[in-house]
């Protein structure tokens, strides 16, 4: 049962954010007996408040707290994530992928690359293996445990002939976090064709109906939602021992809590802890390597959408159900360092293709594209990008938010090798649709980035970054990073999977130290 | 594909719209032979036409009658009649695309309007009017359709069973 806690309960860990990170998080340690309190900037929805609109939905679902992109990014919404309980797995496609190997050593195997802050992770993909498998198995992912892969809809058999033409060896519908098998109490995926808008039946994982509602069944849980983290509060030895939060009325509040554990993504979780400073603490918390809200990393990313000559109706089935694996590994031979994936795309409605294709285009040849839209086929490139020092996340000097809060400043510059990768990808991409005869190619910038990765990374050495592996910061032992932000480099995959397993291993490492202090 | 043909100068003519004044203020679209009708309560009949012809010149389609564009117009009325500034920002962009050439930029020919359009296309009424274009043509369920889009499934009970691995025209290996 659902239980709660007292503000003046300092027995409690506190997690702030319900999402990949922190709900996983949450449902572990609640698992084990931990009391847990999880605060949630957003709102709880259901299933029913899940509909196929994609305008609705991005009302529904965005952070919408003012933003401001520098840099190569969308100043008004330079992050497309969500601010919702179940946080951005409400809103991801589902592609589960494990990190290779090699990406763990992205210092060692690119060797030095100038005017990037590259650095191995103090864990390796053998460390992590057994909890990629836990993982796996928690969230249900096609084509590991025996679960068996979705099946192949147009867009990805499009995908996937034009792969066998160019040469391509390894392509299958991915290994997706979508059942297609009813599991977990949740059914099969009905290629709905709107993963990202919220998967209408739940088919998807998302903590949101998974990982939130079995925590609060141990009676070690309690969700706060519309509760905005403002601050967290340290003792005269430093130890951290609360968090402020302001409700959905805007009255503030003072949780206790023995740990705190900060999954609110890239951008919220390096604020929070710079908006913590303190007399102790002048640069804001866990910041004595100077590297909380820097090397922020979104992906190389980009998209390519071809007319085709015959009709595909890409809007059909899962969004995201066809990748491409060939141009994943590192092959120097290419002319960057590490590689990318190749994942198939729709185009959220013609309105949405007609705002993305060529932004602002208009016109008869304009009018005539659109009239192709069920002729159209997609794709999305994603890749590693590097990390940099000058890319990240600071406090807006004067703007504040409607908490108080200094609203924060995203800045991120493509690497050369950054935009060396994706000339090869859409390259590559168009070579794929263009063997089939596609009569015309687009290739579109990225996006506002849903990949926020790096911005209190990982180090062996505290002096590199703001954690260690189990995500415990150098500085303050009982404040942990449990997002993706604690990622040292960001690989050539879709996120979400690492964050899943890394909140996992973090969870028995945070047991286990609690269990010791007793 | 060919565009509809229609010298532009004619397009009102040759369409069959009427936009007449309300007593009340605003005015009233007219489909050809009054099949259908739309009331544009804030926005004088000058204003209304401009701006169907413009959603028209934004994203012209053959195959969809002009009640579509109406059907946007009727929009940026609402729009403007929630909000002055919008309202204002219709009223001067109009003023502007007229003040472009000697004549009223609706009695200009095809290339001319086309010309003015794009001298002003960074400008935020261009923006106003374009965003609502997309929105409310493409957005339109009875024009995705034509187009090809299917809209909302989950309450069809997706493509399972609807067509999302139909695709027959792939080579064989």
């Amino acid at each position: 049962m659902a239980r709660t806690f007292d503000l003046k309960d300092d027995s409690v860990v506190v997690i702030v954010g319900s999402g990949a990170g922190g709900g996983t998080l949450a449902n572990e340690l609640a698992q084990k007996g931990i009391d847990v309190i999880c605060l949630e900037a957003g709102s709880r929805l259901s299933l029913g408040d899940i509909v196929n609109d994609n305008d609705t939905m991005f009302g529904r679902l965005s952070w919408l707290d003012k933003r401001i992109g520098t840099g190569d990014l969308n100043a008004n919404l330079p992050l497309w994530v969500c601010k919702t309980v179940g946080g951005t797995t409400v809103h991801w496609a589902g592609a589960a992928l494990r990190f290779q190997d090699h990406e763990f050593k992205a210092r060692t195997t690119y060797g030095e690359i100038h005017s990037a802050n590259l650095l191995d992770w103090p864990l390796t993909l053998a460390d992590l293996a057994p909890f990629y498998d836990r993982a796996e198995d928690k969230i249900g992912v096609t084509g590991t445990h025996g679960i068996p892969r979705l099946p192949g809809s147009n867009n990805y058999k499009v995908l996937a002939a034009g792969a066998t033409r160019v040469g391509y060896k390894e392509f299958h519908t991915g290994n997706m976090a979508i059942n297609s098998q009813p599991r977990d109490g949740r059914p099969a995926c009905q290629q709905i064709g709107f993963c990202m808008e919220g998967c209408a039946i739940g088919a998807k994982w998302s903590t949101l109906y998974t990982e939130i509602p079995k925590a609060e069944a141990t009676g070690h849980f309690e969700l706060r939602p519309n509760c905005m983290a403002l601050q967290i509060t340290h003792d005269q030895n430093g130890l951290v021992t609360g968090v402020v939060y302001a409700d959905n009325d805007g009255e503030h509040h003072e949780q206790k809590a023995r740990a705190v554990c900060v999954a609110g993504n890239s951008v919220e979780t390096p604020r929070l802890l710079l908006n913590s400073a303190s007399a102790k603490y002048p640069d804001g918390l866990a910041n004595s390597s100077g590297q909380v809200g820097r090397n922020f990393m979104r992906h190389m990313s980009g998209t390519v959408y071809a007319i085709m000559p015959g009709r595909v109706n890409f809007e059909r089935g899962t969004q995201m159900a066809g990748i491409v694996k060939d141009e994943a590994g590192f092959n120097p031979k290419r002319g960057f360092a590490g590689g990318y994936e190749i994942e198939t795309l729709p185009g959220f409605g013609l309105a949405g293709l007609a705002t993305n294709l060529e932004p602002g285009a208009w016109g008869r040849k304009y009018a005539q594209t659109m009239e192709m839209y069920d002729h159209f086929a997609g794709m999305w490139l994603v890749g590693e990008d590097l990390p940099q020092t000058g890319n990240g996340i600071t406090l807006h000097v004067t703007e504040k938010d409607q908490h108080g809060l200094p609203v924060p400043v995203v800045h991120f510059t493509d690497h050369a090798n950054d935009i060396a990768m994706r000339n090869h990808a859409y390259k590559a991409g168009a070579a794929i649709y263009q063997s089939l005869g596609a009569e015309e190619v687009f290739r579109l910038p990225p996006f506002s980035s849903t990949h926020n990765m790096g911005t209190c990374r990982q180090s062996a050495n505290p002096r590199d970054g703001v954690c260690n592996s189990y995500g415990q910061t150098h500085d303050i032992p009982n404040l942990f990073i449990s997002d993706g932000s604690q990622f040292t480099t960001s690989g050539a995959e879709n996120p979400t999977l690492t964050i899943v397993a890394l909140a996992i291993r973090q969870s028995g490492y945070i047991a286990n130290r609690l269990s010791k202090r007793g | 594909m060919q565009g509809d043909g229609l010298p532009r100068r004619d397009f009102l003519r040759s369409s069959g719209i009427t936009v007449t004044a309300l007593a009340a203020g605003g005015s009233m679209i007219f489909g050809r032979n009054h099949a259908w009708a739309v009331a544009a309560t804030s926005l004088d009949p000058h204003i209304t036409q401009t701006l169907l012809v413009m959603t028209h010149d934004l994203f012209p389609h053959q195959r969809l009658g002009e009640q579509y564009y109406a059907v946007v117009v009727d929009a940026l009325d609402k729009q403007a009649a929630g909000d002055p500034a919008t309202r204002q920002q219709l009223t001067d962009g109009v003023a502007m695309l007229d003040a472009a050439q000697v004549k009223a930029w609706t009695d200009l020919p095809d290339a001319a309007r086309e010309t003015v359009l794009r001298s002003v296309e960074k400008t935020a009424f261009f923006t106003t009017v374009r965003t609502q274009t997309i929105g409310k043509l493409y957005g339109n369920p009875e024009v995705y359709r034509m187009f090809g889009y299917g809209g909302p499934s989950a309450p069809l009970g997706g493509y399972i069973n609807r067509g999302f691995d139909d695709i027959d025209w792939l080579p064989k290996t």
